[in-house]
């Protein structure tokens, strides 16, 4: 049951094996060469040993020890070219393996970055990754150059002494169980070393971004004794991954010793015997010492296998997962645009089994505004989070120009989108590109426009390099209104046909906010919005308000209307009012 | 890092980085001494048994004594057991020293970063720490167990064979070691390509990591601005910068490898040559031949195989430069704790006095800033966006150090206290909500164990926050994940206003704590706040003005500096800065008082 998995583990490396199929077989054929010609070192060690016990001049002596460098110098070209194949393949394949890593992350949904930390996927981005690199790299050089040096040698031995060869060989069925045994164990252990390098990793992130709050509260010594623990539990997994590793270690230059042993022995008394001369004997134990090395790689080899394994099974956990947001099998890929008008058709969401929205009905034909107002955690967000297919309603449906949303290609969707999250993301990049995010190349006339309508736009102009200037992670180095503002030219840029504005000015002053808004209505004339805010100032003027209220909509219609009815809108604007009142006091 | 540092860091040598990694080793002494031991025993048995070979086959296998032979077999057959049980102990030990000094540097570096300054953070991206932290020590594992070691017991074997060699025909060792400067002489060329090139590698890896973790933490944003193609390119380009580099190294190593091989060779072949010539003189017995082409490969194999370590060696001395550049910035001073304990509460009077800061050159983000703020009183900081609010902030946590001015606390100068005090008494919700993985009593509690479940649930219940933690699956034990993705803003930052609160400090800051949040829960929180913040400094950040409607004085702050300081009513009568922003506001709410007719659009 296990081993099937392994083996499914160890299949899903051969399509990426296949791209290089021709390295590959170059590299077996490499392989082959060098060990062919490296044979033939014993063997002319062979013929001068034999021949000393003869007549011999000083001058053949020489063509012997020329024919061994020869010997060897053909060989090590090959095995230059084996490493160039070989090697340089498994680069390729880590290189590759990594690419198709972001790119899957890439059409991954919330849900599924919600699942995975960013450290534990971190961990199998570059860990994970490595010890696949080193199963497909070395793991497949020296494995196969042990197998074939094995052939090779035991062929040049039954050439040599058939009845010695037997002996020569009595350790290696030996070896190949002691490896066998403690293959399995390697594999399971290292799974669990993996995993708490993730937790560390994971902690490791978390900790330097929430450094800020880390020294705001005084918790560096409590974080320090977190990673311990972590740390701990780390090395004492790997404690025992040594201790098998040792063993492996340790009993493959014990076997390969027998093997000289009864050469010795057995071949001495031939020798002795006069069976074999004794340039026999010196090409046996040349050949057993040729295969020495590659015999104890080979427990590093089987090491470098299962490590492989374990951490091609934990890459595939994310390559399996399945993007649950994606352009439909049904889309119709001839749209092309799209012109703004959303409807929900008594839409409900729900995150794992608990309800956030119920019977949502709207409708926003193109051009008009609708607000959303309502208490924290009342699944606004959520519902603006819809309309991009950042999240897909679990009941009802949501449609654009009258068609399923579904219909639409993603991309198309989200091209014709402009949205300013809640949460402020911005990129490690120059001012401009974050501006011009989703804009591909936005001359200087459009980024400056759109911090304009952001009122961003003389900040910008004062900085030493303007545009130009390159921002932290996250923005780090900018104020929140600055980070907000910046965030809302990235949206405005696009000159969407719709337009997603969630809670976006919050960090903004009043006057400020005033001057975008005046901006923005004239950007969004003959476009979609949908605006976010717990100010009233803010959404007043929109063509439709929404109360929202534990995912319901329990009041609609527009400002004087709400007013009218005199409900939960009406006492928040009373509130807002009688706060400022009180104020004038 | 700048290429500058990148330079710098290139001068640092093998030897330097050698005696800075001895103090983590010798804190392992005693195994350390173990491991040696167990290294020259296992070398010992591993370099007797061609001289067995050679006694087998010159005293008995030439003479037909197969009776001496089984003695030398026995010998052999003890070196063999005795050998694997040295080597089984040598690899432990050496692993477990490897596997502690790792967990050391691992610990030493975390905890250095702990006390890192704000400023350093602002340069370095998360990805590019988190290698160092995780990735680079890892490398350096392998050299204290893969490496060091195993090259200290290579070197240590060298020197048994050569020895052993000496002693059998000196004459014959000199001729075999005739090639060894060649070897010296193409060992030191590689290992300078051979460095340079992993030093791109760390470079690079440290880029590819630090661009995949802002996209995997960025990736909605990504996604809703079809960024897909364009960044996997730019990814591409770095992921193919790091594959480039590697491909020199493997070059290096594709040439070093069969170089070695062909140097032991020539080394057989002078063997053979050399050794025949004086087997004909009859001043070298068969024996002696075979042992010594044993000896041979006994010698290069490691040397080849130093190789393959060199990888690992090169590739761990390039992450130890990267290691060492870290724990060699300067933290934050006022980590020594112990001074100013005695008053562990402070009275809370904040003075600003003629304060110039910058968080770069000259680019003054304060300038001349003063201010008093009385013990207990209530401070609300207005202004426009990036007038400078928050830096204020975060001088007063010594987040920052100021370049012109005072900063008095209580009297004293806070450069006076010892960090982790002056900051245990300032409680901050900052502007930008930061939540951990953990639970929700967690996030509130943080590492605190003094702050009791009660009064957890006594925050979240003045910030309005129980209603919803009670609602979620497990209430206050129900795991956040990673920033509490999970939660709505709003709720996120009613937990951070949560913690501060929970604190207890005696000042309380908060940094537009209640932007996300809903005028309802925002006047429930208020009425609460009036209470908390009776006889506790604390300053307000916000640009709802509503929010600041119980303060005692406001000071309006315009492009880095105090325009106005007073109350309410003072600053009204003033007809300035903070007057214009409240009428603004004021009239705001009053037009949308006002029918509107015709829609402004
Ligand atoms: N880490 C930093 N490095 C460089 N400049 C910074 C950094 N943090 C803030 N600034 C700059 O300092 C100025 C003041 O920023 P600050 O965060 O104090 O503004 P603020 O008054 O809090 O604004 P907001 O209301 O938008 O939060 C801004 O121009 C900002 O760009
Ligand atoms: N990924 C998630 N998994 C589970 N629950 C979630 C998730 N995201 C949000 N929620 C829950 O759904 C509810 C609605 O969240 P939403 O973010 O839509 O609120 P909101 O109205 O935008 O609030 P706020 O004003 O605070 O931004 C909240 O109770 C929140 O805890
Ligand atoms: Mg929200
Ligand atoms: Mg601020």
């Amino acid at each position: 049951m296990l081993e099937s998995s392994r083996k499914a583990q160890l299949y899903s490396i051969i399509p990426y094996l296949k791209k290089y199929k021709k390295s590959i077989l170059l590299g077996f054929v490499f392989i082959l060469l060098t060990n062919a010609i490296g044979i033939f070192e014993p063997y002319v060690l062979k013929q001068a040993i034999d021949a000393l016990q003869g007549e011999i001049t000083s001058k053949r002596l020489f063509l012997f020890g020329l024919a061994i460098l020869g010997v060897v110098i053909a060989e090590g070209f090959f095995l230059y070219l084996t490493r160039q194949t070989l090697i340089v393949m498994s680069r390729f394949i880590e290189y590759d393996l990594r690419n198709d890593f972001l790119q899957h992350l890439q059409k991954m949904s919330q849900r599924f970055f919600h699942k995975f930390s960013t450290g534990d996927l971190m961990a199998r981005a570059t860990n994970d990754l490595n010890a696949v690199r080193s199963l497909v790299g070395p793991g497949i050089m020296y494995s196969s150059n042990t197998i074939i040096l094995f052939i090779g040698a035991t062929t040049m031995m039954l050439l040599l002494s058939p009845a010695l060869t037997m002996y020569a060989l009595i350790p290696f069925p030996i070896m190949v169980l002691v490896v066998y045994k403690l293959m399995g164990k390697v594999h399971d252990i290292f799974k669990e070393a993996q995993e708490q390098f993730s937790k560390i990793t994971t902690h490791a992130q978390e900790n330097i971004s929430g450094i800020r709050v880390v020294k705001a509260y005084v918790q560096e010594e409590r974080e320090k004794r977190y990673f311990d623990q972590l740390n701990q539990g780390y090395i004492e997994i790997n404690l025992r991954l040594v201790k098998i590793r040792g063993i492996l270690w340790a009993s493959m230059s014990f076997f390969s010793g027998t093997g000289v042993l009864l050469i010795l022995w057995i071949g001495g008394s031939k020798v002795a015997a006069g069976e074999i001369t004794l340039g026999v004997l010196v090409a046996f134990f040349a050949l057993l010492g040729r295969m020495t090395w590659p015999m104890i790689a080979l427990g590093w080899v089987i090491n470098l296998t299962q490590q492989g394994i374990a951490s091609m099974g934990r890459i595939n956990e994310i390559r399996y997962a399945q993007p649950d947001i994606a352009t439909a099998a049904e889309a119709d890929l001839n749209i092309t645009s799209i012109l703004g008008e959303i409807e929900f058709r008594n839409v409900s969401f729900q995150y794992q089994g608990q309800p956030v929205l119920q019977d949502i009905n709207l409708k926003i034909p193109c051009g008009k505004t609708l607000a959303i107002v309502g208490p924290v955690g009342s699944g606004k967000s959520t519902l603006i989070n819809l309309i991009p297919r950042l999240l897909d309603a679990t009941g009802g449906s949501v449609l654009i120009d009258g068609r399923p949303i579904r219909d639409i290609p993603l991309d198309v969707l989200r091209r014709h989108i402009g949205y300013t999250p809640q949460e402020t993301f911005l990129f490690s990049e120059t001012i401009r590109s974050n501006i011009a995010f989703g804009m591909g190349d936005a001359s200087a006339n459009q980024y400056e426009e759109a911090a304009q309508i952001s009122q961003i736009h003389d900040e910008i102009a004062a900085l030493p390099q303007t545009y130009e200037t390159l921002l932290g992670e996250r923005g780090i180095n900018l104020s929140g209104g600055q980070k907000q503002r910046i965030a809302i030219s990235r949206a405005v840029i696009r000159k969407p046909s719709i337009l997603l504005l969630d809670d976006a000015l919050s960090s903004v002053d009043t006057y400020t906010e005033e001057e975008i808004l005046s901006r923005l209505r004239q950007l969004m004339k003959d476009r979609t919005s949908v605006i976010v805010s717990h100010r009233i100032s803010t959404i007043r003027e929109a063509d439709e308000i929404i109360v929202l209220h534990d995912g319901k909509i329990v009041e609609r219609g527009d400002h004087q209307h709400l007013l009218k009815i005199d409900g939960i809108y009406a006492d928040l604007f009373r509130k807002q009012q009688l706060e400022l009142e009180l104020e004038t006091l | 890092m700048s290429t500058q540092e990148e330079e710098k860091l290139g001068k640092v040598y093998d030897a330097t980085l050698v005696r800075r990694l001895m103090p983590f080793i010798l804190a392992y002494k005693k195994q350390a001494t173990l491991a040696l031991l167990m290294i020259l025993l296992a070398s010992a048995f591993q370099i007797i048994t061609p001289k067995l070979t050679q006694i087998g086959i010159d005293d008995y296998i030439q003479h037909n004594d197969l009776a001496g032979l089984r003695i030398i077999i026995a010998v052999f057959i003890g070196v063999l057991v005795l050998g694997f049980f040295t080597r089984l102990a040598e690899m432990y030990t050496m692993e477990w020293i490897g596997q502690h000094i790792m967990f050391d540097l691992r610990q030493k570096i975390f905890g250095h970063l702990q006390h890192l300054s704000l400023t350093f953070f602002n340069r370095n991206p998360v990805g590019r720490l988190m290698t160092r932290v995780t990735n680079d020590v890892e490398a350096l594992n392998e050299l204290f167990t893969s490496g060091m070691v195993a090259i200290f017991g290579d070197i240590l074997t060298l020197i048994g064979i050569l020895s052993i060699m000496f002693y059998m025909n000196w004459k014959l060792t000199l001729a075999t070691m005739l090639v060894l400067p060649l070897l010296f002489i193409i060992t030191i060329i590689f290992k300078i390509k051979v460095r340079e090139a992993f030093r791109a590698i760390r470079t690079r890896i440290a880029r590819i990591n630090s661009y995949l973790q802002e996209n995997i933490s960025g990736m909605m944003v990504v996604q809703l601005f079809n960024r897909e193609r364009k960044n996997f390119i730019e990814f591409d380009k770095l992921n193919r910068d790091h594959l480039d580099a590697y491909l020199k190294t493997i070059f290096y190593f594709a040439v070093f490898y069969p170089a070695v091989d062909i140097i032991g060779a020539l080394s057989t072949g002078l063997i053979i040559w050399y050794g025949g010539i004086k087997i004909l003189a009859g001043q070298l017995s068969f024996g002696e031949l075979v042992a010594f082409i044993q000896y041979a490969i006994m010698f290069y194999r490691p040397i080849s195989d130093l190789s393959e370590k060199f990888n690992i060696l090169q590739s761990a001395m390039a992450a130890s430069e990267r290691i060492f550049s870290i724990l060699d910035q300067k933290q934050e001073e006022g980590h020594a704790e112990s001074e100013m304990e005695t008053s562990p509460h402070l009275r809370g009077e904040i003075e600003f006095s003629d304060v110039w800061f910058a968080y770069k050159d000259d680019n003054w983000v304060l300038k001349d800033v003063s201010f008093v703020i009385e013990p207990g009183e209530k401070i609300a900081i207005v202004g426009a966006t990036g007038a400078g609010k928050s830096t204020i902030i975060n001088l007063l946590g010594r987040f920052y150090t100021i370049q012109r001015g005072k900063i008095l606390l209580d009297g004293q100068n806070i450069d006076s206290y010892g960090l982790q005090h002056l900051r245990r008494n300032i409680g901050i919700v900052l502007q930008d909500v930061f939540m951990f993985a953990g639970t929700v009593a967690d996030n509130i509690r943080l590492g605190n164990s003094q702050i009791s479940d009660e009064k957890i649930r006594q925050a979240a219940k003045d910030v309005n926050a129980l209603g919803f933690i009670e609602k979620l699956p497990c209430g206050f034990d129900e795991r956040l994940i990673e920033r509490g993705a999970t939660l709505s803003v709003g709720q996120r930052q009613l937990l951070a206003f949560a913690r501060a609160l929970a604190f207890d400090p005696a000042i309380l800051i908060l940094d537009e704590a209640t932007s996300n949040i809903d005028t309802e829960t925002e006047i429930l929180i208020q009425a609460a706040l009036q209470r908390l913040t009776e006889n506790r400094t604390s300053i307000i950040i916000a640009h709802r003005l509503s929010t600041i409607q119980h303060v005692d004085r406001i000071i309006a702050m315009h492009h880095g500096e105090v325009r106005e300081i007073g109350t309410h009513e003072q600053l009204l009568a003033k007809n300035g800065l903070y007057s214009r922003l409240y009428r603004l506001q004021f009239s705001a709410e009053q037009s949308a008082n006002t029918p509107i007719e015709t829609p402004v659009i």
